[in-house]
């Protein structure tokens, strides 16, 4: 448990009465890849959008390392080292890639600090390393929104790793790529989990086989199931309600 | 988005240099050097709309509430040095018998300009602060901001024995002792003012330059993923908008200076609007776009009014009809994507869909605020 990053205690929400989620509890540990699946309306991104300060829960506490992020305010969040990427790519259209990533970068995030913000050698370096990272490193020059779909995801989990997260939230960070840049993200999540934890929501289960160290089940807000790939897979609740489909 | 290349940008500010302190003073007659004084005054204003409604997508339709404030607050001390040692003459009028104590520090030219800078600038920032903060922004912003202009108006209106009324205050002659009437004090006027421009041009530019103009235009196009990227970001529009009131106070005061008077009609709703026009005119994202904006705009409207009195304000309306359709970014738009541009790709792509970009980022904050 020492090495709980995450845990999740009791989290309910409603929206006008309607419980998107119920009376969850989850705990997710450090060097974790976690995935999180489920049908639609199963709560998913509802959870990572409380994580994230985007919104508020109605009931229960989500701790991260050892702050209550209920009461804090999304950019408190974020500087308290969570990272979240969004079901839409959600990058900086009008700005280049390079300029995408070097707003992520945390440090000297205050009006006076932006405002005498240099671009230094390092910075410079760590912004071309994540960009190659991220397997966009011959176009940091690009205005992002010329970027194709698959590109923009990649560009977000850059921006996210410019922040050096210690949890990073992903919301289907495949979708609408191809069956090779599929496999290249797979690469990548792999490669950022260790030092950090991951957790990832996904509907398709070939890239869930493929980096899961471990898998929740959410179904109606509550959690169904949890376990490896393989418990999951045969656990007659499970295919049930999602995988039997 | 329009950013002009380094070297073209330098090139563009001698040519507007030359343009001003060169070829202007020598060709033109006092009387229409007067007018372009005038047109100086709303480009500084101007300048700093293109920081918060181009670059920030807020779009303010009360910067006249702060170019009243800096006109008035200048506009007390040009009037108690005018009538010194007697009171003000709508004082008189109004039968106020003392001067106010909140009149008495203007007498102080220091004060006056520390005011200048300081009032609207405070008054801007605790009040947009706590709008953002409560994520208020589009459309409902821009409707309080015109909703102030107006209550500014009846304000000044109404109290005409401190505030001069309907009439303004008027009737100045002096400057710390310097004529501001005479021919020769008019054309001094005009230089400080060119100067107060590039000084504002200046600031503005190292701004957009600066990480805080990348913040601004990613909080234009996705204010939500600016918070998770770790930034305040209601702080960051608090800021701007301070800065674009900052300038608009200026203008104020200098416009008080130099054209003589201030009347509540260059602070309310249709003065804010039109200073928004002149913008749009030049191009929202160009500064010096801005610039051309309200020196072009303010001639044509001084041609038509004395040309055609009674529809000139039909003009002015059609040409923001116009711009808006057919040229979301303005002029300085339409002379990017005629000059082969690095990025102008991006503003051919987003004409397309100019009404709704050029109207509002209104429509931007609303929209792409829910995303995700």
């Amino acid at each position: 448990m020492s090495t709980a990053i995450l845990s999740v205690r009791n989290l309910t929400v409603s929206f006008d009465g309607f419980r998107a989620v119920d009376d969850l509890n989850l705990v997710v540990q450090r060097d974790e890849l976690r995935c999180v699946i489920g049908p639609n309306g199963a709560g998913k991104t509802t959870l990572l959008d409380m994580v994230c300060g985007k919104t508020k829960p109605t009931r229960g506490s989500i701790v991260f390392k050892n702050l209550e992020l209920n009461r804090m305010g999304e950019y408190e969040i974020t500087r308290a080292g969570v990272g979240r990427k969004f079901q839409n790519p959600s990058v900086y259209e009008d700005l280049a890639v390079l300029e995408n990533l070097e707003i992520s970068y945390p440090e000297q995030r205050g009006v006076i600090g932006s405002l005498f913000f240099r671009r230094t050698a390092e910075l410079r370096a760590r912004i071309e390393d994540v960009a190659h990272q991220v397997y966009l490193a011959d176009y940091l020059d690009i205005k992002a929104g010329l970027l194709s779909h698959g590109q923009k995801q990649w560009l977000e989990i850059g921006m996210l790793l410019m922040q050096e997260p210690e949890l990073m939230l992903l919301d289907e960070p495949v979708a609408g790529m191809s069956p090779r840049e599929r496999e290249q993200t797979a690469e990548l999540l792999k490669r950022i989990a260790p030092g950090r934890c991951v957790m990832v929501i996904e509907h398709d289960m070939a890239f869930v086989k493929m980096i899961a160290h471990k898998v929740t089940v959410l179904h109606q807000g509550r959690l169904l199931a949890e376990g490896s790939m393989d418990e999951i897979q045969k656990d007659e609740r499970v295919i049930d309600v999602y995988l039997g489909h | 988005m329009l950013r002009l290349g380094n070297k073209f940008g330098i090139l563009s500010i001698i040519a507007l240099a030359v343009l001003l302190l060169v070829v202007l003073p020598n060709v033109l007659d006092p009387f229409r050097l007067n007018l372009v004084s005038k047109y100086l005054v709303f480009a500084v204003v101007g300048v700093g709309i293109v920081l918060v409604w181009g670059y920030a997508g807020i779009l303010s339709l009360g910067q006249g509430i702060f170019f009243g404030l800096g006109g008035y607050l200048m506009a007390m001390f040009l009037k108690l040095e005018a009538s010194a040692p007697e009171l003000p003459d709508f004082m008189i009028w109004s039968s106020t018998e003392t001067l106010p104590w909140w009149w008495e520090p203007y007498h102080s030219l220091t004060f006056t300009a520390l005011s200048i800078l300081i009032v609207p600038s405070v008054l801007a920032f605790v009040l947009s602060y706590a709008i953002f903060r409560k994520r208020v922004s589009g459309v409902y912003f821009a409707i309080i901001t015109l909703a102030l202009a107006l209550t500014m108006t009846v304000l000044l209106v109404g109290q005409q024995g401190y505030t001069g009324g309907a009439n303004g205050i008027t009737d100045f002659r002096t400057l710390a002792g310097m004529s501001i009437i005479s021919e020769e004090g008019k054309r001094v006027l005009y230089f400080v003012q060119v100067l107060f421009l590039f000084a504002v041009m200046g600031i503005a530019t190292a701004i957009v330059r600066s990480r805080v103009g990348k913040i601004l235009i990613a909080i234009r196009d996705r204010e939500d993923r600016v918070r998770f990227s770790g930034y305040d970001t209601a702080l960051f529009k608090a800021f701007v908008f301070t800065v674009g009131a900052l300038f608009a106070s200026i203008g104020g005061a200098l416009y008080s200076v130099q054209v003589g008077l201030i009347t509540p009609t260059l602070v309310g709703a249709v003065a804010s609007i039109e200073l928004v026009i002149y913008v749009a005119v030049g191009g929202r994202m160009s500064i010096i776009g801005a610039v051309y904006g309200a020196l072009l705009v303010g001639w044509s409207k001084s041609i038509i009014s004395e040309n055609f009195p009674t529809v000139w304000l039909f003009f002015i309306g059609g040409l923001f009809i116009v711009i808006t359709m057919f040229l979301p970014f303005g002029l300085a738009g339409l002379f990017a994507r005629f000059s082969g541009k690095p990025g102008n790709n991006v503003v051919k792509a987003r004409a397309g869909e100019g009404v709704r970009s050029a109207t509002g980022s209104v429509a931007a904050a609303d929209g792409k605020g829910s995303a995700g």
